[in-house]
């Protein structure tokens, strides 16, 4: 199973990465599409959104079932990745590509608190 | 522990991924479950169906047996190898279970009922024999086949296992071009197949045993069901893969039946719901006034609460079962949804509020949002062909 060491991981099989301007960008992992099967629709949360780690804020839909996605950190939603809403399929070719949508934190001491919270690739790997 | 069929290998070298469905474990895709519907609309797909049961019933009393049994009257069936699709109702006029049926002669028929209910079954068909001039085999479906097993622990389990009932497998070959590849691996059954009509079988027998080979399935699609002994399943799926068959797992049969606009039991329709309920009033027959069969003074008696009705999504979403459905004349219920991959777009069947009209539009409650969808008749693709 794909788990690259750049990332951190939920439990709940979604990745989290910090990027340079202090966001953070949310998918699902390799092993969370293949177990859906054929991802059919994205509801990705409204941008301005407030939410909380932990919070639901959006579904990965395939044909099988629908899978509730929970953010990882707290903040404000600045983007929703409106070309994989567009191609679902493209989060079963590459998931880590095909991102859901990046929270900018309020307070960056404690997006690294959660983050520090999350596992990494091997921790990951050995849950699965 | 689940069991597993003849063809339980197979899956396994075609890359498998199982899942237990009613005790069976059984593939639900090999890969990618929108390909294998695809692969069934537009050219030939196989599915092992042998976690199904099928039962042989004879005797002098067997049609009047299933006169008795049945919602639907096997009297209709006068040609060998004619086959019925029928309900089992209980006496309130809820269904135990679909079945089809296959003649062959008056005193001689095949039964194939679902997987999930097979013991049920069993036990009901058995019970409801008494009086009747008749015997009912239940054919295994594999050496480790619990089910069958335990309803084959009867007063004449051990005569049946010593008389040897063999095993059988079945196979499901279905698309435009399954009946020409599966004579391109068969040739052999080519003359006794081509004939058939639709809804109607063959018995053959060759070097590789008895086999029935039925122009029937559960897609909208042509092609055939063939019942086998278990030991050939393995050889006959290596053929049909040779001949460019595609395996295909429960998901896709699962969204080819969606679109054919046919009822899954235990999701669509159960012992709480009568036949008119599930859009089945067609199989119920009322024409022999002296024909007395079960549940037939229950329907005679009740007003159907509901209308069974297709919904074709018109926002982007899926709908799924057990959603709500908002109607001017009242509240509705999915009872199976998905994606289509034919159209494109999310379809469900539902059962509506009597009134509510086809071509009208409703709201379906999905999480915390209401979607528009459009009332449609329950039939969205055949053969290959969008019907929307």
């Amino acid at each position: 199973m794909n788990t690259p060491d750049n990332l951190k991981y939920a439990a709940s099989h979604e990745w989290a990465r910090l990027e340079a301007d202090g966001s953070v960008t949310i998918g699902i992992t390799d092993h969370a599409q293949e177990a859906l099967g054929d991802i059919v629709f994205l509801e990705l949360p409204a941008v301005g959104r407030t939410v909380k780690a932990g919070e639901e804020c959006a579904v990965v839909e395939s044909v099988k079932a629908a899978s509730d996605i929970y953010s990882p950190v707290s903040g404000e939603v600045v983007e929703a990745n409106q070309a994989a809403a567009d191609a679902p399929e493209s989060v079963n070719q590459d998931a880590y590509a095909a991102w859901l949508f990046r929270i900018k934190p309020a307070d960056a001491g404690a997006c690294a608190t959660e983050l520090g919270g999350l596992l990494g690739a091997e921790a990951y790997a050995a849950t699965l | 522990m689940p069991s597993r069929t003849p063809l339980h290998a197979s899956h396994l070298a075609a890359g498998a991924k199982m899942v237990d469905f009613s005790g069976w474990e059984m593939p639900i895709h090999y890969g990618s479950q929108i390909e294998e519907h695809h692969a069934v609309r537009r050219d030939a797909g196989m599915f092992d169906v042998s976690h199904m049961c099928a039962l042989d019933l004879a005797g002098p009393g067997a049609r009047d047996y299933l006169r008795r049994l049945l919602a639907n009257d096997v009297a209709r069936l006068t040609v060998p190898g004619k086959a019925l699709y029928s309900c089992m109702l209980d006496e309130t006029g809820g269904v135990i279970d679909d079945l089809i049926v296959y003649f062959f002669t008056p005193e001689r028929y095949r039964i194939v009922v679902n997987a999930g209910t097979t013991a049920k079954d069993i036990a009901w068909m058995r019970a409801c024999l008494a009086g009747f001039d008749a015997t009912l085999k239940v054919r295994r479906r594999g050496h480790d086949d619990a089910v069958t097993m335990i309803a084959l622990q009867g007063p004449d389990a051990h005569e049946r296992r010593h008389t040897g009932i063999d095993a059988v497998a079945m196979i499901a070959v279905q698309g435009p071009n399954a009946r020409e590849r599966f004579w391109t691996a068969f040739p052999g059954y080519r003359a006794a197949s081509e004939p058939l009509g639709v809804f109607q079988a063959a018995e053959c027998t060759s070097t590789s045993g008895d086999w029935l080979i039925a122009r029937t399935g559960y897609t909208g699609e042509d092609g055939f069901e063939i019942t086998l002994p278990a030991e050939s399943a393995a050889a006959t799926w290596q053929a049909l893969l040779a001949a460019g068959v595609r395996p295909c797992g429960l998901g896709a049969r699962d969204t080819l039946r969606l679109e054919a606009g046919m009822n899954l039991y235990g999701q669509d329709m159960d012992e709480d719901i009568t036949p008119y309920e599930a859009g089945l009033r067609w199989t119920v027959d009322f024409k022999d006034p002296a024909r007395d069969f079960i549940g037939k003074a229950a329907l005679a008696a009740t007003q159907p609460r509901n209308q069974f009705a297709g919904l074709l999504l018109l926002e982007r979403g899926v709908l799924r079962a057990h959603q709500k459905v908002i109607t001017p004349q009242g509240e509705g219920e999915t009872t199976s949804g998905s994606f289509s991959p034919t159209l494109n777009q999310s379809i469900a069947l539902a059962r509506l509020p009597e009134g509510v009209a086809i071509g009208s539009e409703v709201d379906v409650e999905i999480r915390d949002k209401r979607l528009r969808a459009r009332v449609v008749k329950p039939v969205f693709v055949r053969n290959g062909k969008p019907l929307i």
